[in-house]
């Protein structure tokens, strides 16, 4: 217990310093929200419709863009060799390293929602629904792109074929995220039906990815 | 012979080679005869002539499913069973999959013209098989990135069964997704009201189609197997020269 939490706390502390590197996700975040209504134009009713849509695609890429760094640091100074050897079950080590970069990288994200909000035309209960959404849904979004990276690392390959292999399998996810956040603003839907499905994939994905990351890890490395 | 002896790949090439005429000449005569059946079959009374498009549709859909199973199976015995065999079965069938995807994916948007008045459409069954598609994709670049067949073999089996595991959540949300955005517009096939005269055609193919595959497949896994050993062969002779 006390190895994973000193990893958990190692994981967030090269995160926030100097060459760490997860507050440029959520720099990132703000960059693609501005840049929309370049592309839509300046029409806020549309903005508004268009709002949680933009922030879930937002976060959806900039979660992805910070998983190269899950494992790449570790596999290059060696520390991942290190944890795959260590008498700590790789599965948790693995569960505990995406927690450290969802609280590292996910949480700033949901924390500069409601900044990005305001610059989309959300009023307050659909800015706080999308925060919501966010807050569930990320979690889905790290632990499936950590099958993602652990498979990149392995090939020595990170970048696109990291986003390649991601993209597709987190579409539940934006859909059901961006159905919830909908639901919230305009209804018809009641927001707990896709906002109760969204948290069983978080659910699911808690399970699913440090398994099979962990699997990729012990067969790819060597 | 069982699965264990077909993991000497000498044996396994015997085998096929013996295996494989017989194997291509039923399949044409399938493929023939359920062709044939398909353009003797009656109009539908609303679609006309177009509903004949199912009889090649509904096997390259069926297979890209099946395919992904295969591929799934493979995986279990390149990580389980560390079978010889299997990463070649699965690096094979991946291609193929994907052709069978795409054809899928272009049979429909042909039959959804005339249909629906449009090439493409939001349905929630073609956007699940274009995820499928993009996934088939995503795998045979894995397959591409990595130059060591081994490590890529171990690599693409984890992403095959997350993708198995992740197939049926993104079918469920796509319909899901779908009915929740455009009620109508989608067309009614009811599986048990078809008729005789399309029931039986569209069997054949089926099965006509489920042999080509095995036959493709057959044949892309000796193909593979000759490739390796030409790649061996030549590292042989680049480190005698070396030496």
């Amino acid at each position: 217990m006390t190895a994973l939490a000193a990893l958990i706390r190692r994981d967030i502390k090269i995160a926030l310093r100097v060459g760490g590197g997860a507050l440029i996700g959520v720099l990132f975040f703000l960059t693609v929200t501005v840049l929309m209504p370049f592309a839509i134009g300046p029409d806020l009713p549309l903005l508004t419709r268009l709002g949680p849509a933009i922030l879930w695609l937002g976060a959806l890429l900039a979660s992805l863009l910070t998983l190269d760094r899950l494992f790449t640091a570790d596999h290059e100074d060696g520390s991942l060799d290190l944890i795959v050897m260590g008498r700590t079950p790789l599965e948790l080590a693995c569960a505990a390293k995406a927690l450290a970069h969802w609280l590292a990288a996910g949480v700033p994200l949901i924390v500069a929602t409601p900044v990005l909000g305001l610059l989309l035309n959300l009023d307050a209960s659909a800015t706080s629904a999308v925060a919501l959404t966010l807050l569930v849904g990320t979690p889905a979004l790290t632990f499936t792109g950590m099958i993602g990276a652990a498979l990149a690392v392995t090939l020595h390959r990170g970048g696109l074929l990291l986003a390649v292999l991601v993209l597709p399998l987190s579409i539940p996810v934006l859909i059901f995220g961006v159905a919830a956040s909908q639901a919230a603003i305009t209804g018809p839907l009641p927001f707990g039906t896709p906002f109760s499905i969204l948290c069983a994939l978080s659910l699911v994905s808690l399970v699913v990815g440090p398994f099979a990351a962990a699997a990729s890890l012990r067969h790819g490395l060597d | 012979m069982t699965l264990i002896d077909l993991a000497n790949p000498t044996k396994f090439l015997a085998l096929t080679a013996r295996v494989l005429p017989w194997l291509a000449g039923a399949t044409a005569i399938l493929l023939l005869v359920g062709l044939y059946q398909a353009a003797m079959a009656p109009d539908d009374y609303q679609q006309g002539a177009t509903v004949k498009i199912m009889f090649i549709h509904v096997p390259n859909a069926w297979l890209s499913m099946f395919v992904w199973g295969v591929m799934s199976l493979s995986a279990l015995g390149t990580l389980v069973w560390r079978h010889p065999l299997a990463d070649v079965a699965a690096k094979a069938a991946a291609p193929i999959g994907a052709a069978f995807t795409f054809l899928a994916l272009v049979t429909g948007s042909l039959w959804g013209r005339p249909m629906w008045g449009t090439y493409w459409e939001w349905d929630a069954r073609l956007t699940s098989v274009l995820i499928l598609f993009l996934m088939y994709l995503g795998l045979m670049a894995l397959w591409r990135a990595v130059d060591d067949p081994s490590r890529a073999a171990r690599a693409a089996a984890v992403l095959t069964l997350v993708g198995a595991l992740n197939l049926p959540i993104i079918k469920f949300s796509v319909d899901w997704w779908n009915t929740l955005h455009q009620p109508a517009s989608v067309m009614r096939m009811g599986g048990t009201s078809l008729d005789k005269a399309f029931l039986i055609p569209l069997l054949v193919m089926a099965v006509g189609f489920s042999l080509l595959f095995v036959t493709l497949h057959l044949a892309a896994m000796r193909n593979e197997i000759l490739r390796r050993r030409v790649r061996s062969l030549q590292m042989m002779q680049a480190s005698q020269q070396a030496a």
